[in-house]
């Protein structure tokens, strides 16, 4: 029974890593970049969320009105203004910018808010848990987040397979060159991709800041889930990333309960066997 | 009235000289074919004039605008459409998906999804089909019906014939007229020079990155074309 | 078109580099001397440059010449450092030679790593490295035996062994850190004049057509990072003994890997001299924002994104282009013409270099 709780801890919180997976997997998809600020993104979104809930006040989960949009702008600029400068066949640009960039804005978080730890209070929320009956007990915020997961993941693949923007994001996806003779400006469909990853991410990182501490420096950290959710689902499959994030999760909260420090150790090993015995992911939808 | 006309336009593949002063023109309703063996600049030809490649702006003028160096988004939005080599259908997307997002820069005209159906009959079978499940010559009419979508004014079509089967080719070609009839302007490069010169009005042979004949079908002869074609 | 010339020379050397190695002898002798000409603080600065370049020089064989890019590096480091704790703590191999098996166990552990990370490519094998890196920094952290997450500290009678006096342990530290910087750079150089220079260049410009020439990419790629794991491993193992205490947040952070990719991007990527240039810019920068904190890092980083998007071949990139010069010549010119063979240049003669 205690198990069972566990799997099913992990399960919900595979949620969340999904959704961080997500936006890297959008953004590779699109355009071949792995943003090694990613993380860090994620942590500057939550700390605008907290920015945002020390001044006027409102509960978390409102503030996610303000700090979606407000990320969606920050990934239109910063794909137009800086990121779209990096591509074009070799990889070392792109790595190394957004390398730089993460660093830049861990340092900068610290010099604005400190290495404290930080985390949002939701009125209780974080604490809740619902009974399923039979002794079983899910924390009601993990649900909630599992549910947003489901939900977004979902809107992200109507997106993706039944508008005219998805359909774009897919062309350029496999042909970049062919796309512009379609009339699809790549600079502006880059920056929009870019803008809708980090969408997505922010409303990640609301909840991750409800749900956890964080302090500037848990970026990378993120990262590298995000990273391992991608690749143990498979790349180019939205649903497996979801089915990554929940191995991820699975793993980690079974490796807690073995021993705490084992945690996030549990889940790089279980990333790792992965990559060993099935590199190209559980369900693998493109060629890599 | 001149649709598409270069003024000694060159063109590089990085230190590489691909064209060496091509001038060209084609007339508004105009159909002309460029012939030529491999290399000799066909391709690199229509890559310049729709934006993929880099050149001085008056070194291309459509409809007596520069357009030189324009990016291709920008240049399929002003209403030329190329139909690449090799077709370069997107395998992620099914047949509809392929057609529907040529007419992805909205610009208006006679072409529609339903008229595309009409002119292809067997591509309505096949709409909800991924790309690269169709035979050669159905991804063919698959290319060219995108290309209509955009409902251009001038329609560039690259090598259309490659890899097909006679019958194939020719069932292709048939199509020609009914684009011709909507007022569309066609560049054709094709190596199968008997179907060339039956659909052109002029014609244009290329060699090694010039121009080595031009002239109208009827005009010139079978010795003057091998003569340019070979360039002895 | 002309018939190819029958006779040609394949030449190395250029002025430049012939004068530049008499002046980097007489600055080798300067600075084996520095226990006697400068003090303390100057031999530790001197010896923190010596390690830095070998790690930057080995990341740079990597990234810059292999293609690997490898964002976790840092994993050696650890893996050397506390392989000289175990050799030299617990083992009790005297120091100086604990640094060399130091080092070969941190490329033996290279190979198994190698052939997991090398299942992912571009930009994931470089987050790959990462992952890996992490793995090894929680292992150790969950080993109570070395300290478990606090760590541990070299036994003094260990310290000692070193040397008897603290004179004599800093002297010993310094030429052993010199030793090492001055081993990368060369160990680069000779791996770069070789056969296996050139499948390397071969490799990084196209994978696919090197294999078809028969050049074997995995086996070369796989040596490649093994190489760079021992230099790392060494340095690694020669910055902990300097300082004598070690921890897995210390030794694993991925701040050696941010440093080094300054360094390397800052002085130039894919050449020896870069990484020599982008040292010294690095102190300097140090020095200069020391008090700074995290505006040292933003500046840092800023820097570096400036000089990617801006001048991507680095400052010595840019000099090098600008004025031709190459101190360490793996270049490799090939002079065409009857008169090649036995004699020096010919102003008729084409130049085909790689």
């Amino acid at each position: 029974m205690e198990w069972l709780d566990t799997v099913i801890q992990g399960v919900l919180i595979g949620g969340l890593y999904a959704l961080f997976a997500t936006g890297l997997s959008l953004i590779f998809g699109v355009m071949r970049l792995v943003n090694i600020a990613h993380g860090d993104l994620i942590v500057l979104a939550a700390y605008l969320a907290l920015v945002a809930v020390d001044a006027t006040g409102i509960h978390p989960l409102l503030a996610l009105l303000i700090v979606v949009p407000l990320m969606f702008g920050v990934g239109y600029a910063l794909q137009r203004g800086l990121l779209n400068f990096t591509l074009g066949g070799d990889i070392l640009p792109p790595l190394l910018v957004t390398f730089g960039i993460s660093i830049i804005i861990q340092n900068a978080l610290l010099e604005i808010f400190s290495p404290d730890s930080r985390r949002l209070q939701a009125a209780g929320l974080e604490t809740a848990s619902i009974h399923l009956g039979g002794g079983l007990a899910v924390g009601t915020f993990p649900l909630i987040i599992f549910l947003a997961a489901l939900a977004i993941i979902g809107l992200m693949q109507l997106l993706f397979y039944r508008t005219k923007l998805g359909r774009a994001f897919r062309a350029t996806s496999d042909d970049q060159e062919t796309a512009r003779l379609m009339g699809i400006d790549n600079r502006h469909l880059f920056a929009l991709a870019m803008a809708v990853a980090l969408a997505v991410v922010a409303v990640a990182s609301v909840f991750l800041a409800v749900y956890t501490n964080f302090d500037p420096t848990i970026g990378p950290g993120r990262l590298l889930y995000a990273f391992e959710a991608v690749i143990v689902g498979g790349l180019g499959s939205l649903w497996g990333t979801l089915a990554g994030g929940v191995i991820l999760g699975v793993a980690q909260s079974i490796g807690a309960k073995i021993d705490p420090g084992w945690q996030i150790l549990a889940g790089h090993l279980a990333f790792l066997a992965v990559l060993v015995l099935r590199p190209q992911g559980l369900f693998p939808r493109m060629a890599s | 009235m001149t649709l598409l006309a270069t003024h000694g336009l060159t063109a590089y593949y990085g230190d590489f000289q691909a064209l060496f002063g091509i001038d060209f023109s084609v007339g508004a309703g105009e159909t002309v074919a460029i012939i030529g063996a491999n290399g000799a600049g066909k391709s690199t030809f229509l890559r310049t004039v729709v934006g993929l490649l880099q050149a001085p702006p008056a070194s291309v003028e459509f409809d007596g605008a520069p357009i030189g160096g324009r990016p291709a988004n920008d240049v399929v939005r002003l209403g030329i459409a190329l139909v690449p080599e090799g077709r370069r259908l997107f395998p992620s997307l099914t047949v509809e998906e392929n057609l529907r997002i040529g007419g992805h820069g909205g610009r208006p005209g006679p072409w529609s999804l339903e008229r595309v159906y009409e002119l292809f009959p067997v591509l309505k079978e096949r709409r909800a089909q991924p790309a690269p499940s169709l035979s050669g010559g159905q991804q063919q009419m698959v290319a060219l019906g995108r290309a209509l979508m955009s409902n251009p004014r001038l329609l560039l079509c690259d090598e259309i014939s490659l890899g097909l089967a006679p019958l194939v080719i020719r069932d292709i070609y048939k199509i020609v007229p009914a684009i011709v009839q909507e007022g569309t302007t066609l560049v054709v490069v094709e190596q199968d020079i008997n179907q060339a010169l039956a659909v052109a009005d002029r014609v244009y042979c290329f060699q090694e990155g010039r121009v080595s004949l031009e002239g109208a079908p009827g005009r010139v002869t079978r010795d003057q074309i091998k003569a340019a074609y070979f360039g002895v | 078109m002309t018939a190819l010339p029958q006779a040609y020379r394949v030449e190395r050397g250029t002025r430049l580099s012939r004068l530049g190695a008499l002046g980097g002898a007489g600055l080798l002798a300067l600075l084996v001397a520095m226990p006697w000409i400068g003090d303390s603080s100057d031999m530790r600065i001197i010896g923190e440059i010596a390690y830095y370049l070998a790690l930057a020089q080995m990341w740079n064989l990597l990234a810059g010449y292999a293609g690997l890019v490898s964002v976790g590096q840092q994993a050696f480091v650890g893996l050397g450092a506390y392989a000289l704790f175990v050799f030299a703590a617990v083992l009790g191999v005297p120091p100086l030679p604990a640094l060399l098996l130091a080092a070969l166990a941190a490329a033996v552990i290279a190979i198994p790593t190698a052939f997991v990370v090398f299942r992912l490519r571009g930009a994931y094998f470089a987050i790959g490295t990462w992952v890996v890196a992490e793995v090894y920094r929680l292992l150790f952290a969950q080993t109570s035996s070395l300290g478990g997450g606090s760590g541990m500290s070299l036994p003094a009678a260990i310290v000692r062994s070193i040397g008897e006096s603290r004179a004599e342990r800093e002297m010993v530290v310094y030429w052993v850190a010199l030793a090492i910087g001055v081993a990368a750079v060369a160990l680069v150089y000779l791996l770069l004049r070789s056969r296996h220079g050139l499948a390397l260049t071969a490799i990084r410009d196209s994978e696919v057509a090197s294999e078809s020439l028969g050049v074997d990419n995995f086996k070369t790629k796989l040596s490649i990072y093994v190489a760079a794991a021992f230099g790392t491993g060494l340095a690694g193992a020669l910055i902990y003994l300097q300082k004598l205490r070690i921890s897995p947040d210390a030794a694993f952070n991925i701040g050696w890997t941010a440093d080094i990719i300054f360094i390397v991007v800052i002085g130039g990527i894919g050449t020896i001299e870069g990484p020599i240039l982008g040292v010294l810019v690095f102190f300097v920068l140090r020095e200069l924002l020391a008090d700074y904190g995290t505006w040292y890092m933003i500046v840092l980083g800023a820097v570096a994104v400036a000089v990617m998007l801006k001048a991507p071949q680095g400052a010595w990139g840019l000099v090098a282009e600008r004025f031709d010069l190459h101190f360490f010549p793996v270049q490799r010119r090939l002079r065409l013409g009857e008169k090649a063979a036995g004699t020096r240049q010919a102003p008729t003669q084409k130049e085909v270099t790689s």
